[in-house]
């Protein structure tokens, strides 16, 4: 055999009697890139922790087979050896190696993580400690890990996600493994770290020639890194080839759904996503027949819900598993439907122009102090907002971006009232009201604003209570009120449960009862209840699958055009950030670095940080002109920053930009805090390439 | 770590003070005196103490001073010069009475509490990698009924078959020969002979909660991320047990020990008293009934400081295990 692993008609059975994979078949060749993608619950983790036998009780492989070629030419079917066998824990760690989603929790924060590498090391090979050391901090400088020597006694929480990152892949590459599985390695990380973790990973792979199973449910991510796709549904490949192939020309429609539920930043970033139907179920209900047939557009009620799908090859090692590509092909038109109403009426609201701000933002600062030393004196302060302005007018969406750390959630939490902002103002304006300042609001007032203003969280888990029902979870906003009686406040609920596209009956369940995409669509309608102007939604949808992401993102512009809604929009997700926003603030380091409308921001970015930003969106960043890649992490606001905070990160930094603090200015609504902004020319977003670079 | 042992170290100070204060004042303050009950003694014997006598004596003691007065003159003999005060019914310097009996108390104690370890901490993990099988629910069983049977109980029960089974007499710390007798090679052997069954009775109930909290801490980290991560890495499944979820798990089981340690000091009064034991346990009791203040007061201090050490040294140990604590509150 040619390639590095096969894999034939893979079972893993959870508890006795549920297929969580269910006859998958892959091939890896040698260093070459396999994309596994799929929305969650689909069985991609799973399938890479089976090839190590690392599954979790109660889940085990009942069938088929994994090959792995060993270097003598010989075979060993890994599915048929015993997990706990030496044979076993040779191939993990030595010849297949993995690194995974979240670094915090999958390194122990109780040893240095130069124990962990070098632990790693130890398993395989006869070393001392001593070689062992050397080897794992030349490993750490391999990977870009900044200062090894002294990071290789540092513990996990002593470092950066990226940092975390780069130890768990010094890690996994310290014994020269064949093949690299990396489960979802970026996820968790922010869009200009993955951007530098994807071309580490490129680079190890170009130098050591190793195959590598890589795991995402990021279409972009795909566009950058993948030589090959493989799509899987419940359990099973839907459609496997070239990475163009299938993001060129993808077959199966939930590849295409897959792709047109992924927001785009080519051609008109406004243009209505297309969502797929409900969500994956779970493996225990898996549908008959073709598993995706409940959410299929083409599907047929005369085959899809009861024949099995058989897999038919296109030609150019493309292969798709749908009834519409095989045998009675014919039976099907292959149309995609077109984009719902709802959606398409809320893309073209029209914004008064002209109008008050609903909400004038004046030099906030909202600073944390740091205690330190033998008595916990006030050392300093971490200056999470650092004299922001910004307007927001009735009925816009304002979306606010920046890398993680740079103060977007602490400003949205301030404007809300979680925090006290320790100075600056902002008033609030509904039209038929006089104006008042959010911070001096006090007694009726306050209450009043805290209905007019609602947050909408980014984990719909942590932030339902699971002792209350759906409907005291909402009724609660509005007993609040005072003014309803019981009966009042059950209608209203279900009314709002309508709204957001649930059924009524569910305002008796508790919250573990529904999916992530259901949770978030009861925080929404909680934030709704009180009929508010403003909603701050904070990465409300940056924990959902994309086709779930998209549900959501259409469901709150509709929603926005129905109840005449203002919106910010807090994410760190660009394509999601262009798709919703009228316009966009850029943040970093607690200040705003650039604001305009969403064309000017995307179209012609005047801040290096936004260009930088844009650079580092995954699979359309890339162009011709070579790469802008960001080093670093946000500075430490803790300190005091002289001039420019983003000078040391910046390409373009002059001796000038470290001695005054550029104040945001401009005309024509577009504004940037940079000194250079009128003599640099910088990249857009690329506008007219595909997904898949040249 | 400095800065965080020696924050640690003020931080009790103000808690000695204050439990030195109450152990004097819980004696102190409630009415009657030594010299009261001296009085009623004799008056029981058909005696009468004149009041002139009464008075004398309270003078010859210091009992007629302020309290804080007395308080004071207490505390500092204790901190300046280790002088506890003295016991009216013994006619002995207090600290000549207490430190042989809070010597033997910590012996018994500190053995109570290895014994527990031993015993529970591999049990404990045998259950929870071993979850439902026969001999975790041995061990759940053999927990429960642990907890479940009172010490003094268990006590009278095994003195009772040693004696009647074994013709060995148990009770007490020493053989009758060695109670008043200087230390000695074989004194200590003695002792050693004596200690295993109060340190099995006083263990039994801390053995069955310590299992049921290393079980459960193991089985919270035995399917987390970094387990699974290090089984990756090719680790083999004994030293990864060992490494990973169980050092994980010993820092929650470490802040709990203090409770347990606290229990067996404080616990082991009745069983003390059962089985004779040379404990701090049955005198206290004694110097409570006789009002023999400074005795009593000198006791709940040192037990109490008993307790306020090993907070301290089991924050000190978590902070030594679990590199969070020491780096960041450091």
């Amino acid at each position: 055999m040619d390639n590095l692993i096969e894999i034939r008609d893979l079972r893993v059975t959870f508890a006795g009697a549920i297929d969580v994979v269910n006859g998958l078949d892959l091939d890896i060749a040698p260093g070459k890139t396999l994309c596994l993608v799929g929305e969650s619950g689909c069985g991609k983790s799973v399938t890479a922790k089976a090839i190590l036998q690392v599954i979790d009780h109660p889940g085990r492989v009942s069938g088929g087979s994994i090959n792995l070629r060993q270097p003598d030419g010989s075979v060993l079917d890994i599915a048929k050896t015993k997990p706990t066998s030496p044979v076993m824990q040779h191939v993990r760690g030595g010849d297949i190696a993995m690194i995974h989603q979240e670094p915090m929790s999958f390194l122990s924060p109780l040893y240095t993580i130069g124990n962990q590498i070098s632990e790693a090391l130890m398993l395989h090979r006869k070393v001392g400690e001593k070689a062992a050391r050397a080897e794992g901090i030349r490993m750490l400088e391999e990977v870009g890990m900044p200062d090894p020597a002294r990071r290789y006694d540092s513990y996990t929480f002593q470092l950066s996600g990226g940092q975390r990152q780069r130890a768990m892949i010094a890690m996994a590459l310290i014994n020269k493994p064949r093949l690299l599985i990396a489960d979802e390695p970026t996820t968790a990380l922010d869009v200009t770290t993955q951007a530098n973790i994807l071309d580490l990973l490129a680079r190890l792979q170009r130098d050591t020639g190793m195959g590598v199973l890589f795991i995402t449910h990021d279409l972009g991510v795909v566009a950058e890194i993948a030589d090959e796709v493989a799509v899987m549904y419940l359990g099973k490949i839907v459609e496997r080839g070239p990475v163009r192939e299938v993001l060129e020309h993808p077959k199966h429609p939930y590849t295409r759904g897959l792709l047109a539920s992924m927001p785009r930043l080519d051609g008109d970033f406004k243009a209505s996503l297309q969502a797929i139907r409900g969500m994956v179920p779970p493996p225990a209900l898996r549908p008959a027949g073709c598993p995706f047939h409940p959410r299929c557009d083409w599907a047929r009620a005369d085959m899809c819900g009861h024949v099995q799908v058989l897999e038919t090859e296109l030609g150019h090692d493309h292969m798709v598993a749908c009834h519409a590509y095989g045998p009675q092909a014919h039976k099907f038109d292959r149309v995609d439907r077109p984009v719902a109403a709802a959606a398409a009426a809320a893309a073209v609201k029209v914004r008064e122009e002209s109008a008050a701000p609903l909400l004038s933002v004046r030099d906030i600062k909202k600073h944390f102090p740091i205690r330190s030393g033998f008595f916990q004196r006030q050392t300093g302060a971490v200056r999470a907002v650092d004299a922001v302005s910004l307007d927001i007018f009735p009925g816009e969406t304002l979306g606010l971006v920046g890398e993680s750390g740079c103060g977007k959630s602490t400003l949205g939490q301030t404007i809300v009232g979680l925090h006290r902002a320790d100075s600056g103002s902002m008033r609030f304006a509904e039209d038929d009201r006089p104006a008042v300042d959010l911070l001096a609001a006090r007694g009726a007032e306050a209450r009043r604003l805290r209905t007019d203003i609602r947050m909408i969280f980014q984990d719909p888990t942590g932030s339902l209570n699971p002792r209350m029902r759906v409907r005291n979870i909402i009724g609660e906003v509005l007993q609040v009120e005072g003014q309803l009686s019981d009966a009042e406040i059950e209608a209203r609920v279900q009314a709002l449960l309508a709204k957001v596209g649930l059924s009524p009956d569910y305002a008796q369940r508790y919250p573990h009862a529904f999916s992530g995409g259901q949770r978030q669509r009861i925080a929404i309608a909680r934030a709704l209840a009180s009929d508010p102007r403003l909603v701050i939604a904070d990465e409300a949808v940056s924990a959902l699958d994309v086709s779930v992401q998209t549900q959501i993102i259409n469901m709150m512009k509709a929603l926005q055009a129905e109840m005449g809604l203002t919106y910010l929009f807090v994410s760190h997700d660009l394509g999601v950030i262009a798709n919703i926003s009228d316009r966009v603030a850029v943040m970093y380091a607690g200040r705003i670095v650039e604001l305009g409308s969403t064309e000017e921001i995307f179209r012609n970015p005047q801040h290096p940080y936004t260009e930088a930003l844009l650079a580092a969106i995954p699979g359309r960043g890339e162009s011709a002109g070579g790469r802008i890649r960001l080093g670093g992490h946000v500075p430490d606001v803790a300190g005091r920053i002289e001039g420019c905070a983003f000078a040391d990160r910046c390409p373009y930094a002059l001796e000038a930009c470290r001695q005054v603090r550029p104040e945001l200015k401009g005309a024509g609504g577009h504004l940037d805090a940079c000194i250079r902004s009128e003599e640099l020319h910088l990249r857009p977003v690329a506008s007219n390439e595909t997904l898949v670079p040249a | 770590m400095g800065s965080f042992m020696i924050r640690r170290i003020i931080y009790a100070i103000p808690a000695l003070i204050a439990v030195s204060l109450i152990s004097f004042l819980v004696i102190a303050i409630p009415p009657g005196d030594y010299v009261t009950r001296l009085a009623e003694m004799s008056a029981a014997a058909g005696d009468v103490m004149p009041m002139a006598e009464q008075e004398a004596m309270r003078k010859a003691y210091g009992l007629d001073l302020p309290l804080m007065v007395q308080y004071w003159n207490w505390i500092s003999g204790v901190v300046l010069r280790g002088d506890f005060g003295y016991s009216f019914s013994f006619n002995l310097p207090v600290k000549d009475v207490i430190w042989p009996r809070l010597g033997l108390t910590i012996v018994l104690s500190v053995a109570s509490l290895l014994f527990i370890w031993v015993v529970a901490i591999p049990i404990g993990i045998f259950s929870a990698v071993k979850r439902y099988s026969a001999g975790d629910y041995l061990a759940t069983f053999l927990g429960f009924l642990g907890l479940a049977i009172p010490n003094f109980l268990l006590a009278l029960a095994a003195m009772y078959i040693a004696f009647a089974w074994f013709g060995v007499n148990v009770g007490g710390l020493f053989s009758p020969q060695y109670v008043e007798a200087p230390w000695s090679w074989e004194r200590v052997l003695d002792l050693l002979g004596h200690l295993w069954l109060p340190m099995i009775v006083l263990g039994t109930a801390g053995t069955a909660s310590v299992i049921r909290v290393i079980r459960a801490n193991l089985l919270d980290e035995l399917h987390k991320p970094y387990v699974t991560a290090a089984r990756a890495k090719g680790k083999g499944e004994f030293s990864l047990l060992m490494k990973y979820p169980v050092r994980h798990a010993l820092n929650p089981f470490v802040s709990g020990q203090n409770d347990i340690f606290v229990d067996i000091v404080s616990g082991g009064t009745i069983v003390a008293i059962v089985m004779g034991l040379q404990t701090t346990g049955p005198l206290l009791l004694d110097a409570l009934r006789t009002q023999d203040m400074y005795m009593a007061s000198s006791f709940i201090l040192m037990l109490s400081v008993l307790v306020v050490i090993g907070t301290l040294l089991s924050d000190l140990l978590l902070a030594w295990l679990d590199p969070r604590i020491r780096y960041q509150q450091g």
